[in-house]
């Protein structure tokens, strides 16, 4: 009888993971999906506010492309490194998948660094978030970036410890398949940041 | 050290305030008392406040919508009272300050946590039951949305003893809700107990889309899907969609406030237009986020007591899903006055009345159902039928004040406060006590003593349609809205016919109490042994009364879209006795309390600017979600033989024994 009801559990257990991760990834994209939703507000703020300087310099004032251009290559190499880090987490290479994991960190904090320097350049310009309602647009929708990618940073140390804690086991590989949404999301975000917001601002 | 907060704080000149604080302590005081002597406190903490079990989450957020519609109600009865007095140029007894905060934390508190609460506890109790689901998709992140909106509740009625509450309206426009125009903490309670219970309701929205699109029993397609389940799922869809923007919006109000931001603001650039659309575009889809399952309940309830299906089940989902679209185009419709041209005002003035028809076409589907049925009227049906007259005028002056040339003359007015409270009332309310009454033995076991419900329901319907017709007339009339004291004696019989009107609503409010407490009193007599007291037709009447914690001891399996009905009809008895498998279902965890607890703290802590305890708060929530991340075991198995147990109790019960 024991045995029976145990092959049963396991049977039950391997069905119950497999279709558990699914539900959770795809749950997770929704969430992704809402987040979207804060950016697209924030986005539109931005776009009715974008020419509200109030007298206080402009976009074409204060934003160095070249700057902004090596942070965002940062960012989307951090992309790059994550797909790789992925990659090795599918050959359950724990080693690879950590290393790469690290680099992504490294590239993430790079640019979460550089952020923080041009907003801190920013306010020492008398430039900061309550300068004019552009400022305050376009800092509410940079920094709302800055914190997810800051967030993304923790979630990424954690994973990192689980991942040699735990091993690359079933759960882990979700969890890292849900921060690699998340990681991803992120990039497509900036993406439209530096064209709106930069780009769009200088050129 | 406690930044704004200190004890001029405490509202210890307003008597009215202080006298609550005494009640409302002693109230407390007894219950924890009560909990202490009967030594409860372990069953609380295990059985309740750590439980993921959908169907004790949806009764907490159930019982905590109740708590919450009495500290609402107060606050319209003190409203009526105050202008049926201050109507002749007396001052009435409540002074501005304070009556402005009553009718802001009214519409707060109702929307919020009395309204929402409610439909997402009977969305929680009914929707895996009738998909034939063990639990929701995520059964943890469900227990951290309930606590989530406590906590925010929690802040709402803090706000009432310790500093003050918002006096800007349930919208906070602004500029007034700027720093400049509201300086105390009022709105800041406004902001983060939004803050707290909108991210509880988002996260329910996604759990609940998860849910219906992951966990339907085998067989049931989405044209099986009951139609409550429906409206539970465009609903959701609608949460997912509009409340990060209630977030955004918000957190924007809060940087003006805090940061000295300029978002808003009437200086530097700020267009407070934005916020405007902003809050709106969550707030018009919000009220269909109510609405719509409140739709989906009275479906359940016409066709159970009809003995009918339901007439038109595919118009019903259509018109339910064309609802949801066209929910985004109108939002306009809340500032036609604001100046954005004709063209704009007759586009969201069309849209908003094509809602008209996808409405009334359901409108029609219940009244088709019910003919030629045989019509028991119970107490839900009762509020079904109330709802169909009251909804239907609510509905036509909705469409008159589409027109924007209407509006232009009656916005801002008592008429747009009678035509929603017409719709919220009829329409949702009306729905939170038919389902209360029809789901009630299928969540404790027993039902609701009739006598009491139905006196209930007439107090109710009478009394609403004493309170708010004459505020129509008194729209016509050229009242607006939110007056604290004036001097019009021709107003006066109109308002003194309100007061009487809200008194019998309150009347029959204490009589849904008296109702309770009759029913728990004689709970042996009317005992649900069959686990279907109602004829029902769905999936959820096929389980036992009180519902065991995994629902179901065989998974169903779906063929028809009544699969209840069909099931009884050819004779089949779901709980036969066949042999039982282990049954998978998650663990209890205090995570999502203890998290709640931390957010609440950091949300307290930001209204009152003490920086310290925010960072605290912040802290200790994310350190606690990341410890739960580092639990590998959450969940286990029911033994096969626990479940044979268990059914064997209930085939007792059934057959007479106790």
């Amino acid at each position: 009888m024991s045995s029976v009801s145990s092959i049963h559990a396991d049977d039950g257990a391997h069905h119950h993971a497999h279709d558990d991760s699914k539900k959770t990834i795809v749950g997770f994209w929704l969430y992704l999906m809402t987040d979207c939703l804060i950016f697209a507000s924030l986005f539109a703020t931005f776009g009715v506010l974008a020419n509200a300087t109030a007298g206080a310099p402009g976009a074409k004032q204060l934003f160095d492309l070249n700057y902004v251009a090596v942070e965002t290559l940062f960012l989307l190499l951090s992309s790059f490194t994550f797909g790789v880090a992925v990659i090795n987490v599918h050959k359950q290479n724990k080693g690879g998948a950590l290393a790469w994991l690290a680099l992504t960190f490294l590239l993430g904090l790079a640019f979460i660094g550089m952020e923080v320097h041009e907003f801190s350049h920013l306010i020492a310009e008398n430039a900061g978030p309550g300068r004019s309602a552009f400022l305050s647009a376009y800092f509410g929708l940079v920094g709302t970036h800055g914190l997810h990618v800051t967030m993304g940073l923790l979630w990424l140390g954690v994973i990192m410890h689980q991942v040699s804690k735990f091993g690359l086991n079933a759960v882990m590989e979700r969890r890292i398949a849900c921060l690699s949404l998340f990681w991803h999301f992120l990039d497509l975000v900036w993406v439209c940041v530096f064209s709106i917001v930069y780009l769009g601002g200088v050129l | 050290m406690l930044g704004k907060l200190g004890i001029e704080a405490l509202p210890l000149d307003q008597p009215i305030v202080v006298w609550t604080f005494v009640v409302v302590a002693l109230l407390g005081v007894a219950i924890l008392g009560l909990v202490t002597y009967y030594g409860k406190w372990q069953y609380l903490w295990t059985d309740w406040i750590t439980s993921v079990d959908h169907k004790r989450i949806g009764i907490m957020y159930i019982l905590f919508a109740v708590v919450m519609l009495l500290r609402g109600f107060a606050d319209a009865l003190m409203m009526r009272l105050q202008q049926a007095l201050a109507a002749t140029g007396g001052a009435g007894y409540l002074p501005p300050h304070h009556y402005d905060q009553i009718f802001t934390a009214h519409g707060v508190i109702m929307i919020f946590f009395v309204a929402t609460p409610f439909i997402l506890g009977l969305m929680n109790f009914v929707v895996p039951l009738q998909i034939g689901a063990r639990d929701v998709a995520y059964p943890f992140l469900n227990s951290f949305s309930f606590w989530l909106t406590v906590m925010g509740g929690i802040l709402v009625m803090i706000s009432l003893f310790i500093g003050d509450f918002a006096a800007v309206g349930w919208v906070a426009y602004p500029p007034l809700s700027e720093l400049g125009y509201s300086p105390t903490v009022g709105v800041d309670y406004f902001i983060w107990a939004l803050q707290l219970s909108g991210l509880g309701t988002l996260i329910s929205g996604i759990n609940f889309i998860m849910t219906i699109f992951k966990m339907r029993a085998p067989g049931m397609t989405f044209m099986r899907l009951p139609v409550f389940t429906w409206t539970a799922l465009i609903t959701n869809i609608l949460i997912v969609a509009i409340f990060p923007v209630l977030t955004a919006t918000l957190a924007l109000l809060s940087a003006d406030r805090m940061l000295g931001m300029h978002f808003f603001t009437n200086e530097l650039g700020g267009n407070a237009m934005m916020y405007i659309n902003l809050i709106w575009v969550w707030g018009h889809p919000e009220v269909y986020v109510l609405v719509l399952p409140a739709f989906g309940v009275y479906s359940e309830v016409v066709s159970t007591f009809s003995g009918k299906p339901l007439f038109g089940y595919k118009g019903m989902v259509y018109a339910t899903c064309s609802i949801g679209v066209l929910s985004f185009f109108v939002w306009l419709h809340h500032f036609f006055t604001m100046g954005s041209g004709a063209d704009v005002n007759a586009f969201f003035g069309i849209m908003t009345s094509l809602i008209s028809i996808p409405t009334g076409v359901k409108l029609f589907n219940w009244l088709f159902t019910m003919y030629k049925g045989r019509i028991r009227y119970h107490s839900s049906m009762l509020w079904s039928i109330g709802f169909m007259a009251t909804f239907a005028f609510g509905g036509m002056t909705g469409v008159m004040l589409a027109i924007p040339g209407v509006d232009f003359v009656v916005h801002n007015s008592l008429f747009l406060v009678a035509h929603f409270h017409n719709v919220i009332i009829g329409g949702v309310v009306f729905a939170l006590f038919a389902g209360l009454n029809f789901w009630f033995p299928k969540a404790f076991g027993f039902t609701l003593n009739e006598t009491w419900g139905k006196i209930a329901f007439w107090f109710w319907f009478i009394g609403y349609w004493l309170a708010w017709t004459p505020m129509y007339v008194l729209g016509f009339k050229g009242m607006t809205r939110r007056l604290n004291h004036f001097n019009q004696p021709d107003w006066v019989p109109y308002l003194n016919v309100a007061f009487v009107g809200a008194v019998l609503i309150g009347i029959g409010t204490v009589a849904i109490l008296i109702q309770l407490a009759v029913s728990i009193r004689d709970r042996k007599i009317n005992a649900d042994v069959t686990g279907d007291p109602w004829e029902g037709r769905s999936l959820e009447w096929a389980t036992h009364s009180p519902v065991p914690f995994y629902n179901f001891a065989h998974t169903p399996v779906v063929t028809s879209l009544e699969q209840h009905w069909d099931d009884k009809k050819a004779g089949i008895d779901p709980n036969t006795v066949r042999p039982y498998e282990d049954i998978h279902m998650p663990r209890n965890t205090g995570t999502g309390f203890i998290i709640a607890i931390f957010g609440f703290i950091m949300c307290f802590a930001l209204v009152w600017h003490i920086w310290w305890l925010a960072i605290i708060g912040f802290v200790g929530a994310i350190a606690t979600f990341i410890v739960r991340t580092y639990d590998m075991d959450t969940d286990y198995y029911v033994p096969a033989a626990e479940v044979e147990r268990i059914e064997a109790q209930y085939a007792h019960a059934a057959k007479g024994g106790v």
